[in-house]
């Protein structure tokens, strides 16, 4: 992909159209932020489809319908296979210049929906695939999914004398992703808002299945404020525990490589769901952290 | 018709020239025995270009009828094709298409469900599968079988159906056996059949937000509402099925098909390829003096109530051949009809043959066994009211 060729957008030029509204979704949830930025990059000629889950439980209650553009609730392990089936749908029908995406969790992208999407990219069947990834089943009320990092208090893993929430590690979804070499894959987060729409842009040019990883916050989950959302998930990044990264034409590409991270123990202790560590647990997680990025860097330096 | 149009095929290459007549915009299928020659015909055809339609290889069967739905939301025609195991990974997908009104096209090669494992034929898979509101067509030779892939796609897209359809052919006996059949002309076909059009769909031009959830002050009406299509969808099928008869030359006679029924005492219900073998039956009986019938059950859902009713109205005694089990009950045909005949002034006695299943043989002599208990009961005799037949192993108590 010529990627010069693509204009930045920013919060100038971004429409002012709005393509999400009047949706249930909790304050300070950042999965509906992630959507409603998408949306607003890929303009009138979209194909929304959404698994049952948070995006799908508040978009959706009839008679009240949230979305602007096409839109469709698919099933929880059927989000890419829909989507597929949209786009070979308007192509069989003569209908160009459409964008099929994908909103799927965490769970609806890591668990249950895995297969669809292996198949879709399997295929490269022309699709943005985006998981907003807030870490946990949160529709159903927090419970633990692939995508959860150790140590996190959820209603499947509390946290106790003999437990310290989670003991699994997150799965490396992004490198799962493109071990398929997909033609487009990217990380982003709703901190890093410009960097995670400007790769929605580059998505959308892809001639292909692309797919975006974004941290979206969950503040009902999460156990933070809600006016905090936009600043965890900036957090996150600078402490190390996520990352912004690329895979196009074969290649990892590292977007933000700090010199020095941010405090862990500061981002936890903001957070509910990990305010039962101890530092013992802590220097775990750490050192998780500072083996990952010194992989990374080795890797994709 | 000409020679040309005659072809010498199997059950599934029979469905594989119909539904490349009904010109399918896509096809997502995940090949399972016995229906895989379906969608290898399919494949090919897409490949030489005598089938203009994208063809999605999918990872699954959640994902076949997942994506058969994507493609119905916008307004296309979708073909997929399963069985047994397959059927039951999709269960999810087949209460969904219907609920969200996509009138999916559907080949199921009706096949013994696990475990044991079997790949041989029985009715398990598609009858446990009733209640997701599809409109289920049992098929008896391949010449139906190609007739009714044409016929489904005019009756699921009706507005007054909208729903999905799936064709059962009976696995291996019906899906694997060669036949005769007669192809009819494309031109004919497309007058037949014309291009899908639907409101119920996402565009450029009107965009919408399909597959929505509804709190308990709207489900009810909502589910009524595919009840209702589905109860209107008998009448669609007889026109459909006239309409097909005056174009293309054959009729099925709609929800049921009968035979030797006029004066029978005793009349065998039956579903699908066995019907051949009972016909057989019916009229070496007959020549012997007995008044004998057969009732052919096309169309599991929707219910065939009135037919039913009005052909065994004068029989004495009627019999229910059931290649399936609802287990600690009875056969699931069998519990259907008795709730058709209760609904009747006075009915007939019924009886339930079990038979056939994981592809065991059903015989003239298999047959002919059931036919003389349903005689012998229709003189006062008594006799069991859910038999096995043809069982390897003694049966006490």
């Amino acid at each position: 992909m010529d990627n010069t060729a693509i204009k930045k957008i920013n919060a100038k030029n971004i429409t002012d159209k709005e393509y999400f509204y009047g949706h249930k979704a909790c304050a300070g949830c950042g999965g509906s932020l992630a959507v409603r930025q998408a949306l607003k990059v890929l303009g009138d000629r979209s194909y929304s489809v959404l698994p049952a889950g948070c995006m799908a439980a508040v978009g959706f209650i009839y008679p009240q319908m949230a979305f602007n553009s096409n839109a469709v609730i698919s099933m929880f392990p059927g989000s890419a296979s829909m989507a597929s089936g949209i786009t070979a749908g308007n192509k069989a029908l003569g209908v160009e210049d459409t964008h099929t995406v994908v909103f799927a969790g965490d769970g609806g992208t890591a668990d249950i929906g895995l297969q669809a999407l292996s198949g879709a990219i399997d295929r490269d069947d022309k699709l943005i695939y985006i998981c907003y990834d807030n870490e946990a089943y949160m529709n159903t009320g927090i419970q633990k999914s692939g995508l959860t990092p150790f140590g996190t208090k959820t209603t499947t893993t509390p946290a106790g004398k003999n437990l310290p929430g989670s003991i699994t590690e997150k799965k490396n979804l992004f490198e799962i992703v493109a071990a398929h070499d997909i033609k487009y894959a990217a990380t982003a987060s709703i901190g890093y808002i410009n960097d995670f729409i400007n790769k929605v842009n580059k998505a959308k040019q892809v001639d292909g299945t692309s797919f975006i990883h974004v941290y979206a916050s969950c503040p009902t989950g999460w156990g933070t404020p809600t006016e905090t959302s936009v600043e965890i998930a900036k957090e996150a990044v600078d402490c190390g525990l996520w990352y912004l990264a690329e895979y196009e034409n074969g290649e990892f590409k590292l977007n933000r490589n700090p010199k020095e991270f941010k405090s862990i123990p500061e981002y936890i202790k903001k957070q509910g769901r990990f305010k039962h560590l101890t530092d013992d647990q802590i220097k775990h997680i750490e050192a998780a952290r500072d083996k990952k990025w010194a992989r990374i860097r080795k890797n994709w330096g | 018709m000409t020679e040309k149009n005659r072809y010498f095929v199997s059950g599934d290459e029979a469905v594989a020239l119909g539904t490349r007549l009904a010109r399918p915009h896509v096809i997502s299928a995940y090949p399972i025995t016995p229906q895989t020659i379906v969608v290898e015909r399919l494949s090919e055809m897409v490949e030489d270009g005598s089938l203009k339609a994208e063809f999605m290889h999918v990872e699954s069967e959640h994902s076949a009828i997942s994506a058969a739905m994507g493609v119905s939301s916008v307004g296309a025609r979708s073909f997929t094709a399963t069985s047994s195991q397959g059927l039951l990974y999709m269960a999810e997908g087949l209460h969904y298409a219907s609920g969200g009104r996509f009138p999916v096209v559907m080949m199921n090669a009706n096949r013994a469900t696990a475990l044991p494992w079997s790949i041989f034929g029985d009715l398990r898979d598609s009858l446990s599968q009733l209640d997701s509101g599809w409109i289920q067509v049992y098929v008896e030779d391949a010449q139906e079988a190609l007739d009714m892939m044409i016929q489904a796609y005019k009756i699921a897209e009706h507005k007054k159906v909208l729903t999905p359809f799936m064709v059962n052919l009976d696995g291996f006996v019906l899906t694997h056996t060669y036949e005769e059949v007669e192809v009819p002309d494309q031109e004919m076909v497309d007058q037949f059949l014309p291009p899908f059009e639907t409101p119920n769909k996402m565009s450029i031009e009107k965009p919408m937000n399909m597959g929505f959830s509804t709190s308990p002050a709207d489900n009810m009406e909502f589910k009524f509402q595919q009840h209702k299509a589905m109860m209107d969808s008998i009448a669609v099928i007889k026109e459909v099925d006239q309409e097909y008869g005056d174009m293309i030359g054959r009729y099925y006679n709609g929800m049921i098909d009968t035979y030797q029924c006029d004066d029978a005492e005793v009349i065998l219900m039956t579903l699908g390829s066995v019907t051949g073998t009972a016909r057989v039956v019916v009229d070496a009986l007959r020549a012997k003096g007995l008044k004998v019938g057969l009732l052919k059950i096309r169309y599991m859902r929707p219910f065939p109530e009135k037919e039913i009713q009005e052909v065994v109205k004068n029989a004495k005694v009627i019999g229910v051949l059931d290649k399936d089990i609802s287990f600690g009950f009875e056969g699931t045909i069998y519990t259907n009809v008795n709730s058709a005949l209760v609904r009747m002034q006075s009915h007939p006695q019924s009886y339930n043959f079990v038979a056939g299943m994981g592809g065991r043989d059903v015989s003239k002599a298999d047959i002919e066994e059931m036919f003389m208990d349903l005689l012998h009961a229709a003189k006062g005799e008594e006799i069991e009211r859910v038999k096995f037949i043809n069982m390897g192993v003694e049966i006490n108590g």
